[in-house]
Formats: C-alpha cells, structure tokens, sequence
C-alpha cells in the first residue's frame, strides 16, 4: 500500500498532494468570487430598487434551489458558448474556450455567491443602526461610510456564516471533476481506476478532504477570535 | 431560444421525476430513523456511543457527497469477501448504492438538526415527566420527541431541498433521473440554457411544494401552542 501512495514515478502521493493543492485553489477562488457577487446581490436586496431587489431575489431562488450539478453542466456546455457571444459583440470573431479551471470557478462561485448573499446581507443589517447615523453626522460621503465604518463591522459579522459557505464550497468543488479539472476527487479516481485499489485512494480522499475541512474550521475560529475583540459585551 | 426542443425535452426530462422522487422519499424516511438514533447517541452519556455519532457526524459533514458515493459504490466493490457475500447482491446495484449513501448523510446532517431540537426541550419538562413517574422510553415518546420536531422542522425543512438537490449526483453513478436526462439531452442537442431551464423549473416547482408543506406542517403544529 506504502508503495502505491509514494512519490515520484512509482506512487501516487505526489499527485494527490497537487491535487490537494489544486482543489485548495478552486475553493479559494470560487470563495471570493462568491464573495464579490454576494456583496453586489446583498447590497441589491437591500436597496430600494424594485427590480434590483426582484433580480437578487431571482438569482438566489434559482441558484439555492437547483441541483449544483445542473448549474456545472449550464457552464461547462454553455460557458464557452456566452464568452464567445458577448467577443462577437466586441468584434472578436474566433473561437475561446474556457479552461475547466475557470468554468469551475465560475460555477462554483455563483453558487456559493447565492449563499454569501444572504450571509453578507444578513450582516449588514446587524450593523446597528446609530453606526449609520454617526458616520452621516460626521459628514462622511456614502463610499467613505461604506469602507470606513460598515464594511469592517460587516467582514466581522459575515465571518461566522463565511465559515460555513466555505465548507459548502470545498465541497462543491469535488463536482468540477466532471468537467476534467485534476482536484482531489478527480485524481483519486483516476487513480483508482488505473491501480483497481479504488478503496485506498477513495479513503485517502476522504482524510485529505478531513484534513482541509479541520485546518479551515481551526482557521476561522481562530479568525473569530481575533476579529471579535473587544465585542463581548455588545453580545447581550 | 429553441422553445420547439424545450418541448420536447419537457417530455422526456419529467419521466426522470418518479426515480429522482423514490430516491429522496426512500432514503428520507430511512435518514430520519437513523438520525434519531444518531442523535439520541450524541447526547447519550455513554462514551462510545456518543464517540461514535461524533466521528459518524464529522466525516460525513467533511468530505463531498460525491467522494462518499464512490467510496461506497466502487471502493467497496474493490473486496472479493464483499462480492462474494450476500452484501453484493445489494453493492452492484447503483440504485441501491445511491439511496443507501444519501441516507447516511442526510442521517448526519439531520442528526445535528434532531439534537439541537432536543437540546431546546426545556429540563423542567422532562423532570415533570418523572415527577409525574413516566418511563424514559415514555417521556422520550410523549415529551421529548414531540417538542423537538416542532423545533427542528424548519431546519429539517433546509435538508429536504438539499436532499432533493443531491439525488442529481446519482446520475453520475448511470441512474437516469431529471438531471441525468438532462445531461444526455445537452450533450446530443447541445442547448444547454434551454435544457437547464426546464430542468431547473422541474427542481424548483417540487422544492417549492416541499417549502409550502414544511410551512403548512409547522401551522399545524404550532396551533395553540403558547411559544
């Protein structure tokens, strides 16, 4: 068994180490991508545009309640298909593919972007209320109220449910190895099909999968931690 | 827009709802019997049972749900003492495969659903219910039970959509249901837009019925209670 999980040529230990690193990758970037359209969703549910709101209200209903599966296969067929569309427009004729990286990402991160909205949104409206008023009195300008004061108390409020859409991310990730991107479920199964020793390589998959989810939930505790100094009275 | 083959499709993708419905159905109801008695070792105080529903809870909550089906479905195939067990008749059927590992997780997902309800159910209760001499097993049936799923139903409520949500993943293990027709219908017709809207309508009409259901139970259940 030691000899199918070394390094170099002869095991596969290095590969699924890459792998790791990879599905690592896809997670982060899917997060923050989810995170820049959670942020543009949230702050379109709470404005007072009927139709900004309808749109956000749309977007999430659809996403949170369809197969993630099925939004993979709408950007893995249709991904390159409305990039070349909108190049078309642009005047660039030729034919782009997406790397499945990007498609991935892509679709991944709007999925998770649905759930960011409703975390970040539902952070917002936690600031409270005299924090508004107070930057108003002082005379800051909208952009310099929503960088200065609201979005820091908001990055601390979000940290909790971020926590959890992020699990739900690294997870999601292992749904990408149908469009051919090498992260650990795609490996292992590769693998496993040329060793035939699927069990092994799908238990080594689930203690690397263990391992990131332990190493992450450490991180944002210790994360909440230092961010909520000093808030333990505001608690009550 | 090619509404001519969306019809079509419409045709062929709701002949996939009768399996994607039997898979959630089937492996809800044996979920919810194993969740209880995972929960119920959770908070039990005996040390290897609840040892045991911790690491049940953790591994499943840890890794995707489509590692954990391949695991079950080709990694303990590997095994000659398994294909030559009875086990097998049941392990190489990739229906029996899929509902089997969507009941272990929804099992621990609800678990944790189940145990915070439980953990709801106030402490007098319980002491009234042996005040007044009922048995455990009574006050679990009579006390306990009763007041948690009246506290967990609408978090549970979040675990039937995602359990409908996960029954796509079984397509991937060859069983056709609404997003297994689905994919064949894109990759031959390649409109994968019109394809997933009639594919994603079908998903959000039966999760929307689950949502109202869910609501109407808790109408239900909530009448005249004094909360």
């Amino acid at each position: 068994m030691m000899e199918l999980l070394a390094f170099g040529d002869t095991g596969w230990g290095d590969e699924l180490l890459l792998s790791m690193v990879m599905t690592i990758l896809v997670s982060t970037s899917s997060l923050a991508f989810g995170l820049v359209i959670g942020t543009i969703f949230a702050s379109f549910k709470l404005s007072n545009s009927y139709i900004l709101k309808a749109i956000a209200e749309f977007y999430t209903t659809v996403v949170r309640g369809v197969p993630e599966l099925l939004v993979i296969y709408l950007l893995f067929f249709g991904g390159s298909g409305a990039v070349m569309y909108v190049a078309k427009i642009f005047g660039h004729m030729g034919y782009i593919e997406l790397s499945p990286f990007t498609i991935g990402t892509i679709a991944v991160g709007a999925i998770s972007g649905a759930y960011s909205t409703e975390v970040i949104r539902g952070a917002i409206l936690a600031v409270p209320k005299g924090q508004f008023e107070a930057a108003r009195t002082l005379g800051m300008a909208k952009y310099a109220m929503s960088f200065k004061v609201i979005f820091p108390q908001v990055a601390r409020l979000a940290l909790p449910g971020i926590g959890n859409v992020w699990q739900v991310t690294l997870k999601d990730t292992a749904l990408i190895s149908v469009t051919g991107l090498v992260e650990i479920m795609r490996q292992s199964k590769i693998a496993a099909g040329s060793t035939h020793e699927p069990f092994i390589f799908y238990t080594v998959a689930i203690i690397l999968y263990l391992f990131i989810t332990s190493i992450s939930y450490q991180f944002f505790n210790r994360a909440e931690t230092k961010f909520s100094k000093g808030f333990v009275r505001e608690v009550s | 827009m090619r509404f001519e083959l969306m019809y079509d499709s419409f045709f062929k993708i709701i002949q996939g709802i009768p399996l994607t419905l039997e898979v959630v159905f089937l492996s809800t109801i044996f979920g919810l019997f194993l969740a209880v008695g995972v929960a119920l070792m959770r908070v039990s105080n005996n040390k290897i049972f609840s040892n045991f529903a911790y690491y049940f809870i953790y591994t499943i909550r840890g890794t995707p749900l489509l590692l954990q089906l391949f695991f079950i479905y080709y990694g303990l195939a590997q095994f000659t003492f398994i294909r030559e067990s009875f086990l097998w008749f049941f392990l190489e059927d990739p229906l029996f495969c899929g509902i089997l590992t969507l009941t272990l997780s929804t099992a621990a997902y609800s678990a944790e659903i189940i145990r915070g309800g439980m953990q709801s159910v106030a402490p007098g209760y319980i002491e009234a219910g042996s005040s007044m001499g009922m048995s455990k097993m009574l006050r679990l049936r009579k006390i306990i039970l009763p007041i948690t799923i009246r506290q967990a139903l609408p978090a549970y409520g979040n675990e039937l959509i995602l359990m409908v949500k996960a029954t796509s993943l079984i397509s991937i293990v060859t069983l056709m249901e609404i997003t297994g027709i689905a994919r064949t219908i894109i990759s031959k017709t390649y409109a994968p837009v019109e394809i997933f809207i009639v594919a994603g309508s079908i998903y959000l009409l039966i999760n929307f019925i689950i949502t109202r259901f869910i609501k109407y139970t808790e109408y239900r259940l909530n009448h005249g209670s004094i909360q």
